[in-house]
């Protein structure tokens, strides 16, 4: 806004945009706001007309209640196993077609790479009934291969990281390989070090994606020892249709852990979004 | 298998063709070390990308053949499933529900994505805490959002019916009115993700040059003759980009769907991808489940090739 100072109109002491970004901010907040407070609301508190906003105490009565009345923390566990598996499998597995894909010449690259792309266009659901039958038949179903598997990788991942790599300079490359590095050896010593925002991004989507994933749960488990977080939270509000207390308080253990995240990494999580969506 | 992020798929992500691409190779054919050390690197995840999607949805076409209960053996119908979809009324109300979700939400999120963005890209006060309220619930699960939103649209203890009845204003039935459910699911997909509309054009925003924006100020242009025929075609790329994502989502809309309503009240908030959940895993018919899961990924393609068709045609290059 270099020439901004040129404006001949009186000034306002504030911008009218605070107008429009301060209730919109408070609409944005508020309901998360009120999910933590109520999860810390005694009944009586969310059991009255009108609704309590702050809590007369703080209560941790739907804490314990999910403790001992759901297996929460078998669901937390299994969601960790699903987006550490997750995660790892597309860094892993992303990183390396994406590098080979980018860089190394070989036989069918072209084909390869465009057969795999061009998934990018098949939806979920097209998929949802092959994949629990083939799932159902290797004996997957109810195992916590079945939430994983469809999680490892990505043919969006793969683009992401060719993509990436394309635009890094060769000459670093033939440099390694002067000095007697071989083509693993190059891409580990060399590339993966300069990867490092770009693995962070995929981290991020890859955590997003497996962390609230629902459908795939949904459909391959019905075993509530294997429930992940989100799956167990949206059948857990079919029996405790009014119970609030509980329900926020499981909100807030599925929302917790990638809110914090969020806040301590939004500039990388800024980064990704814009990267990732037109950067590409 | 696609990332399923922000809310399913990126089908609207950028196609293939990009740089690097090298037809045949400068140096000749590839020689067999070099092609084995390639496929070293690449056939892991190609193998299980193209195992998890290709043969699956060449499979379901097989599928959408049969009558198939997913428990006894399936019998070949040929294409009486299709026959049947093109006249099942319950097929045709999913997909005008989907429909009327897809017109409200899909306009409503750009266009107010533009407006937060260009709001959040000046330089005021309170910047970032505004960003990062508008973002959080971005990370929030269909889930946690559907149970919240339960709560807070609860017809007697919720907190829309309460701010209605301080303001005097009738009390409503919102999730429970089979007139208000999809649009209160609007606004709950809404307050979920228009935080990534509101990304995708703050980054647009910040890529306009802002050479060129100094040169409309001195050329003369107020700062709406800047934003009108500077910034604005700047934008048209991303537009065309954020409205594709978006359609996509629309046509998707499932999570929140079986995480508030789970279709009610009356049906009337079954979407396409709800009814296809429903034929399959609750009614257990896979076979026409597959027929509407082809349906719908060919009213995908359609629309997505028509959006991509006009961005062009309003030369507007945003693939």
């Amino acid at each position: 806004m270099a020439l901004a100072a040129r404006s001949t109109k009186p000034k306002l002491p504030f911008s009218l945009w605070h107008f429009l970004l301060a209730p919109t901010a408070l609409v944005f907040v508020i309901p998360l706001v009120w999910m933590i407070l109520t999860s810390f609301m005694p009944d009586s508190d969310i059991n009255r007309f009108p609704p309590r906003f702050w809590p007369t105490t703080f209560s941790f009565g739907g804490y314990s209640g999910l403790w001992t009345d759901s297996d929460i923390l078998l669901w937390f566990r299994n969601t960790l196993i699903v987006s550490t598996l997750g995660v790892v499998g597309h860094l892993a597995l992303c990183s390396l077609a994406g590098y080979g894909y980018a860089r190394l010449k070989f036989f069918g690259r072209n084909m390869g790479f465009f057969m795999m792309v061009g998934t990018i266009m098949v939806p979920t659901q097209l998929l949802m009934i092959p994949t629990f039958i083939l799932f159902s038949r290797m004996g997957a179903i109810n195992t916590m291969a079945a939430p994983v598997i469809p999680w490892l990788t990505s043919a969006f991942g793969v683009f992401m990281m060719r993509q990436f790599f394309l635009s890094l300079p060769r000459d670093l490359e033939d440099a390694g390989r002067l000095d007697g590095c071989n083509q693993f050896g190059v891409f580990w010593h060399i590339i993966l070090p300069l990867a490092k925002p770009a693995l962070a991004t995929l981290a991020i989507f890859t955590l997003l994606g497996t962390w609230n994933d629902l459908i795939w749960p949904l459909i391959s488990i019905s075993d509530e020892k294997l429930y992940t977080l989100q799956l167990g939270l949206a059948n857990f509000q079919g029996t405790r249709r009014t119970q609030w207390q509980l329900l926020m308080a499981g909100n807030v253990v599925a929302t917790l852990p990638l809110l914090v995240a969020f806040l301590a990494a939004q500039k990388q999580f800024v980064a990704t979004m814009t990267f990732s969506g037109m950067k590409g | 298998m696609a990332i399923t992020f922000p809310t399913h798929d990126l089908n609207g992500a950028k196609p293939p063709f990009g740089r690097g691409v090298v037809k045949g190779g400068a140096e000749g054919r590839p020689s067999l070390r070099s092609t084995l050390t390639g496929w070293a690197f690449c056939a892991p995840a190609t193998l299980l990308i193209l195992g998890l999607s290709v043969f699956p949805a060449g499979w379901a076409f097989f599928l959408s053949l049969q009558k198939n209960d997913l428990i006894t053996p399936a019998t070949n119908v040929g294409f009486a499933n299709y026959k049947v979809l093109a006249q099942d009324p319950d097929m045709f109300a999913a997909a005008w529900h989907t429909l009327f979700y897809a017109l409200m939400y899909v306009p409503t999120s750009v266009i107010g994505g533009l407006l937060l963005a260009i709001a959040l890209n000046r330089p005021i006060k309170f910047q970032w805490f505004y960003r990062t309220c508008i973002f959080v619930p971005f990370v929030a699960s269909a889930a946690a959002t559907g149970i919240l939103a339960n709560f807070v649209f609860d017809e007697k203890f919720g907190a829309a019916n309460n701010v209605l009845r301080l303001m005097g204003l009738p009390q409503q039935g919102f999730l429970t009115d089979k007139h208000q459910a999809m649009m209160v699911i609007v606004i709950i997909s809404l307050w979920g993700s228009i935080g990534f509309c509101v990304l995708t054009y703050l980054a647009a925003l910040q890529d306009v040059s802002q050479d060129i924006l100094d040169a409309a100020r001195v050329d003369g242009a107020n700062k709406w003759q800047t934003f009108r025929y500077v910034t604005l075609p700047e934008l048209g790329p991303v537009t065309v980009f954020t409205a594709v994502w978006q359609l996509i989502a629309a046509i998707q809309l499932f999570d929140l769907v079986f995480t508030t309503t789970k279709g009610q009240p009356l049906n009337s908030t079954v979407t396409l991808v709800f009814y296809l959940y429903r034929m399959a895993f609750m009614e257990f018919k896979a076979g026409y489940a597959s027929a509407i899961a082809y349906a719908i990924f060919a009213i995908t393609m359609i629309l997505t090739l028509f959006m991509v068709w006009y961005g062009k045609k309003s030369k507007v290059e945003a693939f």
